[in-house]
């Protein structure tokens, strides 16, 4: 769990620009953290890419938190 | 015959981010020693085409905005690259948009608006932009214009709906800006690639389906590369491909003349 939410919090600060120290477990991608649907998009992108997974488009209009990522991740794995 | 692009300066217009298929374009013109323009959509990507543009193994590139869909900003936009750099030898454009909601379901649900944003984003910016190139006389003789295309546009693909058939204008605008263009000696021609996981592929419904299926049925079996379009914009910009315009190359594994199997 805490290897996937330092990863997480690695690309979601990189991806948006933002400090890890905001990307907490309960932080929105977009209220909190600022992040439009197109940064979204290439959000789920990057983690399909860093976790070797598929986010299907109905999952990914599911996530709102950091931490709805790093559960989804964690049951895929 | 000279396979290098020294010496010669691209535009290139619809850079996202480092999957966009725009990108592995300027990625081989870059290779084959081309300087590059490149242009961008709203300021959110400014940072990102940036950052990549100075990534390349070169310090003159240039990056600018263009908003394709205001003719007064083209213009602008290409008075400005006339400025800096005099001449072109090649512009690769690789835009296009609609509504994600009219990416999925059938295609009878395009709303007029939808309709008209999806062809005028992604086919007549390519005509707005061939003309403002032609009025600036920006372009070299031999010069090339290549634009991306899908099957979608000659064959119905699932969910690509309203695309689809903006591409398929988009289509026939490259065989008549071949026609008036030729007579300046400047070729049009489209690439029509298999699908690429960019940004804007991922907003067509079931978008991971269509890369399995053409895993599946293409006879390379295998999904498209960026790094292939890119090779095949670079024979499509170089004097290789001088006999060629008003043209369809697919670069798709050869998924598109697959019939029933």
């Amino acid at each position: 769990m805490a290897d996937t939410l330092e990863r997480v919090k690695g690309i979601v600060a990189d991806r948006l620009g933002v400090e890890e120290s905001e990307v907490t477990k309960e932080a929105t991608f977009k209220d909190d953290l600022g992040a439009d649907s197109l940064d979204v998009v290439e959000l789920v992108m990057e983690l399909e890419d860093e976790f070797d997974l598929e986010i299907s488009d109905e999952e990914a209009e599911k996530i709102s938190t950091v931490a709805d990522v790093v559960n989804y991740i964690e049951a895929q794995q | 015959m000279n396979l290098s692009l020294e010496g010669r300066t691209y535009v290139v217009m619809g850079v996202a981010n480092k999957r966009s298929i725009a990108w592995g374009i300027a990625q081989s013109l870059a290779k084959a020693g081309a300087r590059l323009v490149f242009t961008y959509a709203g300021e959110r990507l400014e940072k990102n085409v940036r950052k990549l543009a100075d990534s390349l193994d070169r310090d003159d590139s240039i990056v600018l905005p263009c908003d394709i869909s205001d003719d007064e900003a083209i213009h602008t936009a290409f008075r400005q690259i006339k400025e800096e750099v005099g001449v072109i030898h090649g512009l690769a454009h690789c835009i296009a948009f609609a509504k994600t909601e009219e990416l999925d379901g059938d295609y009878m649900n395009a709303t007029r608006d939808g309709f008209l944003l999806a062809h005028n984003i992604s086919s007549y910016s390519l005509t707005g932009v061939a003309k403002a190139v032609h009025e600036l006389g920006l372009m070299a003789e031999g010069g090339s214009i290549v634009t991306m295309t899908y099957l979608g546009g000659e064959k119905v693909v699932k969910n690509y709906n309203v695309m689809g058939v903006a591409k398929a204008s988009l289509d026939a605008s490259v065989r008549y800006l071949a026609n008036d263009l030729g007579k300046e000696s400047i070729r049009v021609n489209a690439i029509s690639a298999g699908p690429i996981r960019t940004l804007a592929a991922k907003g067509i419904g079931g978008f991971n389906d269509v890369l399995k299926e053409i895993e599946e049925k293409a006879p390379l079996k295998k999904a498209t590369t960026q790094e292939e379009v890119g090779d095949t914009a670079l024979f499509l910009m170089s004097d290789l491909s001088r006999g060629i315009t008003g043209e369809i190359i697919h670069v798709d594994g050869g998924f598109n003349t697959i019939g029933m199997m």
